[in-house]
């Protein structure tokens, strides 16, 4: 046997990720993705109201981590400061104090009381992508709405996925009776209307975003367990199956360690586009106002402003811009996915 | 006549771009007289098949050279119209699965009818008049009402025959036969091929036959051509192909004939398995109006066997007997509806959970397909591992790596095949690694369900002396189950024979192969036609 000699010990996964990386445009997606995620978990050190540090009297104070009274800076008031009130600004630059503020003065909810034109403002050096109908930073509010839609998605994907394959596994692996059963059970729970509900509960409960992760959560994952339960279905009547059943593995294991790596490539195929379903799921609903509440940065809410006040053409353009790159991201990577797991498709090395 | 019917010349059919090709025909050339059987045989992969297909253009996506004459006329330069007139008139072919080759969407008769129409233009009531007196010559009962049957509705063997009706329906002077036995059972296999003979001699038909399986050909073919890897190295009648093969290849396919070197089995040792009249039967719902009603199948009626130390039971039977079947109920995977297994005297129906879980160590078993019995995600150290893992927990894992590269080597693999994957194995080496499963765990018993039925006859030959080196080695059992007599006389010390889950005849192997006693054990030894080997 001498090619066995060659060292070339190729897994399936690394194959996987071989194939993915040539599939230029997905690779790309992935990395220029994965930057503007990690981009957005710095938020707080881009788009803030407070500065990263301060010196004043000598003292340091850092206002991103703790909350100091005005009175701590010569304010009047032993209420939380606020650093863009002209008066504390003052005070930070006169000599021997000084301030580091974040590049944008704004979180996603500082209203700019200073602003020199109405609100909502257009574009200007204070304001980069002006201001919505309140008053708040739109580049604050993007940043802040990206990250929020994009772990919005991944937990919403994470849930379906885990729920989903729990399930699907069970049902394909055991067969039968319970199968029967359960898919009638899922017939009925997936016929129930998903929009009526939100809508109901939104009106009984106080709009939240766990509120959301729970009522799509538990439609989200109907999908992705028919998709596992075939593949078990199809599995567990393989020879290798048979072959650990016979080498006395319990069920548990046998589902682990030989089914499921082998079932995986649905799910996996899947991830991105039920991460772009999932945002656009959320943005719909903050765009009926079904969603999150107003104080909570979302691309849906600021879409809505954009509807309401279609001259601030700016609010209206960047949301759109960063939805459509969003979502866009997601598929090219989704396709990339599909093409890497395709065993059909031929090896190009 | 001076001309042959069919003439390759030189003949390469390449596959993948012009830089990363994989030449699957290299320099073919022989040729086919009118009335001629000719056989190619080969192991798979040596490009026979695509030799076949390329006759009638049917290989997509490959570059083709060469020449093809027939009839003096060269296929290759003739358009695609030109082929479709060829295809099915002239030259026709039928395929190993006739299951898949046939359109499960239409009757059979409809099949034939439209093959008919199509090239010869006559009536429809003319052509299925036509269809069914080919379907009662092709010998199946009751023609005209199987004239409106679908595929399912049909037995292998006659769904083969309808085949062979529709490829004789324009009365084609060459037949293409691609593997048309392999997918039957033995006694079915003999029908077909004495059907093809006498179909042969009654149209005056050339036959072209593809096959692996050298019994047949030197009973079936005048001259035969062997294949390796896509060179045909040696075209010889038949008598003097067998009586003196030239090439070292052919004679190495001819001498890969399992031959019987079996050691006695020992004497008293003790009985580790005993199976008394145990039955299992699948229940269904019934196929009328009254679905609430289940339908039991039986299909394993009442078995009985025993098996000592050291010693191999082969199991023989056609597809659907139940051997598979009984080997699950062997191994207390498989619910039986009665009777009792005994392991070392112990039932296995009412072990508890620890006690049959110590017992899956010590029987174990070895599947026939080599590509689905191997998870592929896994390394083959993980594969080989995982029962000792599980049955010896008490191992640490440097240790367990040890024993797993061990008895990698004992099955003639490297050690550095550990932490590869399945997909890198070929099938011969991926039963060594099933081997390798179950040898890890120092099992007594082994049953091997077809170990070697999916490999090629020179690769069967090595994993049969690995099975004989390991029995004589560790004194292992083996229940032996095979639907090829010829292995299972290798290998076997004692043969039982099942037909639809009832065992009609046991007995020493050498016996009972010389003086079977009952009809169907008859029928069955001289349709395998052992005798000339």
């Amino acid at each position: 046997m001498p090619e066995l000699s060659t060292p070339l010990p190729e897994s399936p996964r690394q194959r996987a990720w071989r194939r993915f990386r040539q599939h230029r445009l997905g690779y790309w997606s992935l990395i220029i993705f994965a930057a503007l995620m990690g981009f957005s978990f710095c938020a707080e050190l881009v788009c803030n109201d407070k500065p990263i540090v301060v010196s004043y009297q000598g003292q340091l104070y850092f206002p991103l981590f703790k909350d100091y009274p005005e009175t701590a800076f010569g304010g009047d008031f032993p209420t939380p400061a606020d650093y863009l009130d002209p008066f504390i600004r003052q005070r930070f630059s006169e000599p021997g104090n000084f301030a580091i503020y974040p590049p944008n003065h704004y979180s996603f909810n500082t209203l700019n009381y200073f602003s020199p034109s109405p609100n909502p403002a257009p574009p200007s050096s204070e304001n980069w992508l002006g201001t919505d109908d309140r008053g708040r930073d739109v580049l604050a509010r993007l940043l802040y709405g990206f990250r929020l839609s994009v772990l919005f998605g991944m937990l919403l994907t994470v849930i379906g996925v885990v729920i989903g394959v729990f399930t699907g596994a069970l049902m394909g692996y055991f067969g039968g009776k319970f199968d029967l059963v359960s898919q009638r059970l899922i017939e009925i729970w997936s016929s129930m209307p998903e929009l009526y509900l939100i809508i109901i509960f939104a009106s009984i409960f106080d709009p939240s975003l766990w509120l959301l992760v729970v009522l799509l959560s538990a439609f989200g994952w109907i999908g992705l367990s028919d998709y596992v339960r075939a593949e078990f279905y199809r599995n567990r009547t393989l020879e290798y199956v048979r072959a650990a059943r016979a080498l006395g593995l319990s069920n548990g294991m046998i589902m682990w360690r030989h089914i499921l790596p082998n079932s995986l490539t649905p799910v996996i195929t899947f991830l991105p586009f039920r991460m772009s379903a999932a945002i656009l799921a959320l943005t719909s609903l903050d765009f009926l106002g079904l969603g999150v509440p107003p104080s909570v940065p979302s691309l849906g809410e600021l879409l809505a402003q954009g509807k309401g006040n279609l001259d601030a053409w700016w609010i209206s353009l960047s949301t759109f811009t960063v939805l459509v790159v969003t979502l866009l991201l997601l598929t090219f990577m989704g396709e990339a996915l599909r093409d890497a797991l395709d065993t059909r498709k031929a090896d190009s090395r | 006549m001076s001309q042959p019917l069919l003439e390759i010349k030189g003949l390469n059919v390449a596959f993948g771009s012009p830089e990363n090709s994989f030449t699957a025909v290299r320099d073919v050339s022989f040729s086919i007289a009118a009335g001629e059987r000719f056989a190619l045989v080969g192991e798979s992969g040596s490009g026979k098949s695509v030799t076949a297909l390329s006759i009638l253009r049917l290989v997509a996506d490959a570059r083709t050279s060469g020449q093809i004459l027939w009839q003096g006329e060269s296929l290759l330069e003739k358009s695609e119209r030109q082929m479709r007139g060829i295809r099915g008139a002239d030259i026709a072919m039928i395929f190993q699965e006739p299951m898949t080759a046939l359109n499960p969407l239409y009757p059979i008769g409809r099949q034939i009818v439209e093959a008919i129409e199509l090239h010869e233009g006559v009536q429809q009531q003319e052509a299925a008049r036509r269809a069914v007196t080919l379907l009662e010559r092709t010998g199946i009962p009751d023609a005209a009402r199987k004239f409106h049957s679908y595929p399912h509705q049909l037995s292998g063997g006659q769904r083969q025959r309808a085949m062979i009706a529709m490829a004789l329906a324009c009365k084609p002077k060459l037949l293409l036969a691609d593997e048309p036995t392999t997918a039957l059972d033995v006694t079915i296999r003999a029908q077909i091929v004495e059907l093809l003979s006498d179909l042969q001699a009654e149209y005056g038909l050339a036959i072209m036959l593809i096959t692996h399986d050298l019994n047949l050909v030197r009973s079936f073919a005048s001259r035969v051509g062997v294949m390796e890897r896509g060179r045909l190295v040696e075209c010889e009648e038949t008598d003097r192909l067998f009586s003196a093969p030239q090439q070292p290849y052919t004679r190495m396919l001819i001498d890969s004939r399992p031959r019987r070197h079996l050691p006695a089995a020992p004497t008293g040792g003790p009985i580790l398995v005993k199976a008394q009249d145990v039955e299992v039967s699948f229940s269904r719902q019934s196929d009328d109006w009254r679905w609430w009603k289940r339908v039991t199948t039986p299909v394993v009626r009442g078995v009985s066997l025993q098996l000592a130390e050291g010693e191999t039971l082969g199991v023989v039977g056609e597809s659907g007997s139940g051997k598979t079947t009984l080997a699950m109920a062997l191994l207390g995977l498989q619910k039986t509806s009665g009777g009792r297994v005994e392991f070392q005297g112990e039932r296995i129906a009412g072990l508890n959970r620890n006690k049959l879980r110590a017992l899956r160590a010590q029987v174990q078993v070895v599947f026939q397909d080599p590509f689905g019995s191997l998870s592929p995600r896994l390394t083959i150290g993980e594969i080989v591992g995982e029962g000792l893992a599980l049955h010896q927990p008490e191992l640490s894992r440097p240790d367990r790596e040890k024993r797993v590269a061990e008895v990698l080597i004992e099955v003639g693999l490297e050690a550095s095949a550990l932490s590869r994957y399945p997909h890198e194995f070929s099938g011969g080496q991926r039963q060594r690694i099933a081997i390798a499963r179950v040898l890890v765990l120092k099992p007594k018993v082994l049953i091997l369900d077809e170990p070697t039925s999916a490999l090629d006859v020179s690769i069967q030959q090595q994993v049969l002396q690995l099975l004989l080196a390991l029995q004589q080695k560790y004194r292992l059992s083996y229940l032996f189950i095979s639907h090829d007599l010829a292995v299972v006389r290798a290998m076997a010390h004692r043969i039982l024979v099942l037909k639809d889950g009832l065992a009609v005849e046991e007995g020493e192997t050498e016996a009972l192969l010389a003086n079977p006693v009952q009809p169907y054990t008859q029928a069955l030894f001289a349709a395998a036609k052992l005798g000339e080997a």
